[in-house]
């Protein structure tokens, strides 16, 4: 399903004293199956972004197109109950929406809201159990019983038992451990990978948008900032630097290097190991290396 | 010897009989005016040590002692006054419902004069750079300025001891920025111990000293230099490792001797140039 | 967030009437409440509508937003209207609709008793549309502060209150992300049969408590630790002070109140 914004823009509390412009003249494509970050900070507007990806909000102007859904001021879809099975939303803190008294229960409420048999549910929820890695003895368990980490999991196994074409993703390791940041991404970048879903990664941090993004849409204020290639987008240090974001961590080492040693060592994506290679050989003056 | 601020003596703690010990024989002290950090994985303990060390939770086994007192329930007011806690969730630790009334709430438990809680508002409020916001209600708040408030409420009363358990965790890298130049700032101009509470190593860099945790065990107390070395250690306690000691580790594999362990990009790249220079 | 919220809601602003003591609004509202029952004629409706349209234009809050505030109110002031006209059976028959008679007295008891309750909603939105809640708080604590005598918790409903206030807006905030998160599940909030739409609070009621409790507890730890044992002991930072303002305040309303006896019959 593509995904298309037409000069979005979107009001909050419009003709109040509390009018606050969230997105202004918005507009981005983003083909089906690709794996998308957007970055900004709080307040750019990702978070409007996300509603009008599944018609939570309708745009005060312009026009969102997903696949064959439309969503724009003036009409009012009546197929947003199926728009919402095809696009799957992760929220920031998914643990906070779990209510049932037992996990598998919880990770079965979605795909019961949208109809699916009840044999394709014991289906799905034990391949959503797999997919995030949650033991099978934690199913009769109560969601509220679990730690942290495994309420997240099974929050995220609701989203995935719905088997969406569209994955939305909002800050989905907010406040994990380094080791359940890892896991978790690389679980999405393998589902996406398998499913051939399309992802749309909300994110705060550069590092996860080089890593596993093939395409960025940087947000500053609403409007579109920038948008291209990780590779070429996070490498312009300057233009990120004028609305306070960061490059990664990665690129901004290059650049140190390029300030001291005035040899320029491209971001081609390498891997630390290839890094400590190139910066070895320029140390020793290995001329020949490049 | 250093003056002792906090100290922990074989402490053990649970929540309950049934449940397994969340802190196992826990031992170490932090010296007066000392910057610390606390790492660990999520449900190694961590959080539980700064809960134990006012008097919030006690434990079952082992003595804490904060400025030579043992925590009991008869001294942890007065150990409070010595022990400011900055926690993670910043919507959860404002009472106040503007930020002057937050800042306010502990001077007016501890019945400071009007006058003081004035003056010592506009002071912290200043030092944590949030004086334009002084009549701000939260819900228009970023995380970060709302931790910020939550600091000034701590440095209001004075303490010698300030605890920021996992206080960044839910910020985003702007708000966890304002918080650790926050620090500096406050670090500068008072004498005060800081316990940083964090799964963050990027964040422990400019601590003194560092106490891993994992497993409810410590598993080592050492300067961040020593720690950052320490990588398998760092890997096995699930926690990860910067960049530049992963460089560091690539480049030792490749036959590259530096001559100490760099904590940032300006430490490693000094020693490649020196590297550099003497080919 | 949702419009429906926002009515009422304080409205930031540096008018004579935001500048107020909250004591001294209320008190007048008060007065007002009871002094609205007393006028009986066109001249003490007139005294007292005239009182009250100053009032609201001196606020400065825009009057399209004060009257968006009050749709809800206006149904029921025209239903309160017909109703009299229809059980008033006084005066002289004016005219009928569909064989039905309308006396006059039914007009102007409809017309009084509309005007009436029109007047107490708009003074009484007009205290919290220009009062910040905290305001409010402080005025009810300094206001029933000799209750304290007879044991009545004053500072704990006060700091009760002010607690809630502080947590309208975040527990607000998180019912509208919840109630999105389930929406996204496939939970219809909207349309369907009233027993599904019964059941799809569920998933909102759960998790909300869930939250409340875990941010109560939250709050609970984050006071102790900052050293709350209670009202014993405690100063305050917030002051109420009566000035200048506040005296001529009042002394327009009674100026207000002697009129109203004036012009009563």
């Amino acid at each position: 399903m593509d995904i298309i914004f037409e000069k979005v823009s979107y009001v909050y509390q419009k003709n109040t004293p509390f009018e606050h412009q969230a997105i202004q003249n918005l507009s981005f494509h983003i083909p089906s199956g690709a794996f998308v970050a957007i970055v900004g900070h709080t307040g750019s507007g990702k978070s409007t972004v996300i509603q009008h990806l599944n018609g939570l909000l309708r745009p005060t102007k312009g026009e969102v197109r997903i696949g064959e859904y439309i969503l724009s001021s003036d009409q009012k879809i009546k197929e947003l109950k199926q728009l919402r099975e095809k696009v799957g939303v992760v929220f920031q803190y998914p643990e906070h929406q779990l209510f049932e008294e037992t996990v598998v229960k919880d990770i079965a409420f979605g795909p019961q809201n949208f109809g699916v048999s009840q044999n394709e549910i014991e289906a799905r929820t034990k391949s959503a159990f797999e997919a995030v890695g949650l033991s099978e003895e934690l199913r009769e368990r109560s969601p509220f019983d679990l730690s942290g980490g495994q309420m997240r999991r099974v929050a995220i196994a609701g989203i995935l038992a719905i088997q969406p074409e569209v994955l939305v993703l909002d800050e989905p390791t907010a406040g994990l451990d380094p080791k359940g940041h890892r896991e978790i991404m690389s679980m999405f970048k393998r589902l996406h990978r398998e499913n051939e879903l399309t992802t749309i990664l909300v994110t705060h941090s550069m590092e996860d948008a080089l890593e596993y993004a093939d395409h960025v849409i940087i947000l500053d204020h609403g409007t579109k900032y920038m948008e291209g290639k990780p590779e070429e987008v996070l490498i312009q240090k300057d233009k990120l630097q004028a609305v306070q974001l960061d490059v990664p961590e990665i690129i901004q080492f290059l650049f140190r290097v390029e300030n001291i040693f005035g040899v320029k060592i491209p971001y081609q994506g390498q891997s630390i190991v290839d890094l400590a290679s190139e910066l070895n050989r320029l140390i020793r003056g290995d001329g020949s290396s490049e | 010897m250093e003056k002792r601020i906090v100290t922990f003596r074989n402490v053990s703690f649970r929540y309950r009989e049934s449940l397994p010990w969340v802190l196992n024989n826990v031992s170490f002290s932090i010296n007066a005016d000392e910057w610390v950090a606390i790492i660990g994985h999520n449900g190694s303990g961590k959080s539980t040590i700064a809960k134990l060390m006012n008097g919030l939770l006690t434990p079952q086994e082992g003595e804490i002692l904060v400025n030579g007192t043992p925590v009991t329930p008869e001294t942890i007011w007065e150990i409070r006054k010595n022990i400011g806690m900055v926690f993670q969730n910043p919507d959860n630790q404002f009472v106040g419902t503007t930020v002057q009334d937050d800042v306010a709430f502990g001077l007016e438990n501890r019945g400071f004069p009007r006058k003081e809680m004035v003056k010592r508002i506009k002071q912290t409020l200043l030092q944590v750079g949030m004086e334009a916001y002084t009549l701000h209600e939260p819900h228009r708040l970023s995380g970060g300025q709302k931790q910020r408030v939550a600091i000034a409420g701590v440095l209001a009363i004075a303490p010698q001891v300030i605890i920021l358990d996992e206080a960044t965790a839910m910020l985003d890298p702007r708000g966890r920025l304002e918080i650790m130049e926050t620090m500096h700032h406050v670090k500068e101009q008072h004498n005060v111990s800081f316990i940083m509470i964090t799964h963050d190593l990027k964040e422990v860099v400019r601590a003194d000293r560092v106490i891993v945790m994992s497993e409810g065990k410590v598993v080592e107390i050492a300067p961040p230099r020593d720690i950052f070395a320490k990588k398998e250690k760092l890997q096995q306690s699930g926690l990860d490792i910067p960049f530049v000691a992963k460089l560091v580790d690539e480049l030792t594999k490749l036959g590259t001797k530096l001559s100490k362990e760099p904590l940032n990009h300006d430490e490693l790249l000094e020693e490649l140039w020196t590297l550099y220079l003497k080919r | 967030m949702n419009n429906a919220f926002i009515v009422g809601q304080y409205v930031p602003g540096e008018s004579m009437i935001h500048r107020l003591d909250p004591r001294s609004k209320m008190v007048i509202i008060f007065l007002f409440v009871i002094v609205v029952f007393l006028a009986n004629s066109v001249w003490s409706y007139g005294l007292l509508t005239i009182f009250t349209v100053l009032t609201t234009l001196s606020t400065r809050i825009p009057l399209s937003y004060i009257a968006k505030g009050l749709t809800p109110v206006w149904l029921l002031i025209v239903f309160t209207f017909i109703l009299q006209l229809v059980v008033t059976k006084e005066g002289a028959v004016l005219f009928q609709i569909i064989s039905y008679p309308i006396y006059s007295g039914g007009v102007a008891q409809g017309a009084a008793i509309s005007l009436r309750f029109f007047l107490l909603i708009l003074v009484t939105s007009l205290l919290t549309l220009t009062t910040t809640p905290l305001e409010i708080t402080d005025a009810i604590e300094s206001l029933l502060h000799p209750l304290k005598r007879i044991k009545f918790p004053v500072h704990e409903l006060a700091l009760m209150m002010s607690i809630s206030l502080r947590f309208i807006p975040t527990l607000m905030q998180e019912t509208e992300k919840i109630s999105k998160a389930q929406a996204s599940r496939g939970v219809d909030f909207k349309s369907g049969p009233i027993k599904n739409r019964i059941q799809a609070i569920i998933p909102l009621l759960v998790p909300l408590f869930v939250s409340a409790f875990k941010r109560a507890e939250e709050l609970a730890m984050a006071m102790e630790a900052r050293g709350y044992q209670g009202g014993d002991g405690r100063t305050k930072l917030r002051e109420l002070r009566i000035e200048g303002i506040d005296y001529l305040a009042i002394s327009v309303f009674f100026l207000i109140v002697i009129g109203l006896f004036l012009t009563r019959v």
